[in-house]
């Protein structure tokens, strides 16, 4: 019978030829990551082995990317306590603050995270390295922990859904996050539970690297275990510079089985908003037309990678962010910094009033750099709407693509980018 | 008597311990704050043996270990919900917190109903309203885990047993 790329990638690392939905495997990591929330927790759970060493210091990513640079003593502590694992167990894939990125976007960048991987990751947006070919989850802190300490993890092998974008004639400013963000609308919050999402098609197959890592980034917003985008040229040319190791292409079979199948003209899928409280809650630009704001985000390991930048810049080029909104703009690592600075797109967002940080996840998750006070709203390029996940649980958080999010920036309400550009 | 704490549907890690909390890890810290931004009253008012019931997909969102250790340190004896996602659904078994599958439980109970929940069998008694229900038995796999106490004295015995 046919595999799915998901089946085959856990088949292979469980030692298997074959693998069928349902089943129970005991799979072998190529990295196991985590940051510095997930990752203490998962050094105290860790201590329980009784054990010198982990598994492997090379196939091991800790990230110090969500409280830093650290907003207060007691996240200074939880910083600490990875930098300290990290020296002691000589983890090779450790970034200080000045070199680290955001998770999702730097290890991509730095060939860390490669095609053919089985990764898992204590962070729920690990499924953002799918869009590598590569299989990748989700976990909590004591799962990271085993997977430290083992070099395993358990698994239940997952259904999988296809989704064929059909057509490559996409709308003016149409891009992976409103692709996702209709997906998410026409299946739920839980429309892909314990499954894989496949994306295939045409309209992927258009798609940049950049706007692929943004759709399978939120996989998990659908319930998803993983997100996966079988590797083509495109993919093969981003790896190609950076892998360090070597790694395996697979692709599904013809006679794969899928529980669904959906397919979505690309012509058809307008410009996305998702409003509160969850990321379903998607609709077309327009119905969210003129919705008053007074923060916008853009950045994200979603939508904090340089074409993400480019687009808002081109937006922002020459005009002035609206004088009653904060427009934080966060680069996803510091070579995405480096490279919009050569570009001159840094300029454009502090010209036009804008606030530019180093790169951290920070007010994605309500952790600093734009948290919303009571009955505020922001328009962000971030993942999720939940309550309270800005800021103040009377606050409200809508989402979008760069474009309109940075053209909202410059309107003081949710406009369609035609509207400024 | 064991107090249902009633939530709806896609109840999400942020709400069950929202990320301003999260630069502690103790877990003091974390039941104190349980459920807050959807009930400000919860923390201060849940008794040890209560129950949370919850609709579909509860604990979806971020992959969080500090939502069910927050549940489980709030002294909640179990989360029965109509299902869960999946990451809240892993993490639940791997640090021991029970957790229940019934979506006629999950709709059968009313906020404040007294509860009674036999963890082995998976059977749910509504003393209140006098009706009894059956949750999904676990697959043989995870009961293993539980019965472990959790991932990691699950992982050590096996290695001890190797």
């Amino acid at each position: 019978m046919g595999m799915t790329i998901t089946e085959k990638i856990l088949a292979d690392h469980a030692g298997l030829k074959e693998v069928v939905p349902g089943q129970l495997i005991t799979g072998k990591l190529d990295l196991a990551l985590a940051n510095d929330i997930t990752g203490p927790v998962a050094i105290q759970e860790f201590a329980k082995f009784n054990m010198d060493k982990v598994w492997d210091p090379s196939k091991i990513a800790l990230v110090p990317d969500h409280f830093t640079p650290n907003k207060d003593i007691a996240s200074a502590e939880l910083s600490k306590s990875l930098r300290l694992f990290a020296r002691d167990q000589k983890i090779v894939h450790y970034w200080e603050q000045g070199r680290v990125g955001i998770e999702h976007c730097l290890l991509p960048e730095q060939g860390v995270t490669l095609p053919g991987d089985v990764i898992i990751g204590a962070d729920s947006h690990t499924c953002t390295y799918g869009a590598l070919g590569a299989f990748a989850t989700g976990v909590g802190s004591t799962d990271l922990a085993a997977g430290l300490a083992t070099g395993e993890a358990w698994f239940r092998v997952p259904e999988s859904m296809k989704f064929v974008f059909k057509g490559q004639n996409f709308q003016p400013w149409v891009g992976g996050k409103d692709l996702i963000l209709y997906t998410i609308g026409k299946i739920g919050v839980d429309g892909a539970r314990y499954r894989a999402m496949e994306f295939a098609g045409e309209g992927i197959e258009a798609l940049s690297m950049d706007n692929r890592f943004t759709i399978c980034n939120m996989a998990i917003e659908a319930g998803a275990k993983n997100g996966i985008i079988a590797p083509d040229d495109k993919t093969l040319a981003y790896v190609k510079e950076r892998a360090e190791r070597p790694f395996k292409i697979y692709q599904s079979d013809p006679n794969a089985q899928y529980a669904e199948l959906y397919e979505f003209n690309i012509e058809d899928i307008p410009l996305q908003v998702a409003f509160p409280h969850l990321p379903e809650n998607a609709k077309s630009v327009e119905e969210a037309h003129g919705i008053r704001i007074d923060q916008v985000v853009i950045g994200s390991c979603t939508n904090g990678r340089l074409e993400d930048l480019r687009i808002a810049a081109e937006i922002l080029r020459g005009k002035s962010v609206h004088r009653d909104i904060r427009l934080i703009v966060i680069p996803g690592t510091q070579n995405i910094y480096k490279q919009a600075m050569k570009e001159g797109l840094i300029d454009i967002f502090i010209d036009a009033g804008a606030v530019v940080s180093t790169p951290t996840c920070g007010p994605c998750l309500g952790g600093y750099m734009g948290i919303l006070a009571k009955g505020e709203r922001a328009l962000s390029t971030t993942n999720r709407n939940f309550v309270g996940r800005m800021g103040h649980p009377e606050s409200e958080v809508y989402l979008s693509g760069p474009a309109v999010a940075a053209a909202s920036a410059v309107k003081g309400e949710i406009v369609h980018p035609q509207e400024v550009a | 008597m064991s107090k249902a704490w009633r939530f709806g549907d896609d109840v999400d890690t942020d709400v069950i311990i929202p990320a301003r909390y999260l630069n502690k890890t103790s877990h003091k810290h974390l039941a104190a704050h349980c459920m807050e931004d959807v009930d400000a009253s919860f923390a201060e008012a849940v008794q040890v043996g209560d129950v949370i019931v919850g609709g579909k997909n509860f604990g979806c969102g971020s992959s969080r270990e500090h939502a069910p250790l927050a549940i489980k340190s709030a002294g909640v004896q179990v989360v029965i919900a109509e299902s869960f996602a999946r990451i809240f659904y892993r993490n639940s078994l791997n640090i021991g917190l029970p957790i229940l599958e019934c979506s006629e439980a999950a709709r059968g109970i009313q906020a404040g109903d007294d509860v009674s929940v036999n963890l082995e069998t998976g059977e749910i008694l509504n003393v209140t309203q006098g009706t009894r229900f059956q949750a999904r038995p676990f697959p043989p796999f995870m009961q293993e885990l539980i019965k472990a106490g959790g991932l990691i004295p699950y992982i050590k015995g096996r290695k001890n047993n190797a």
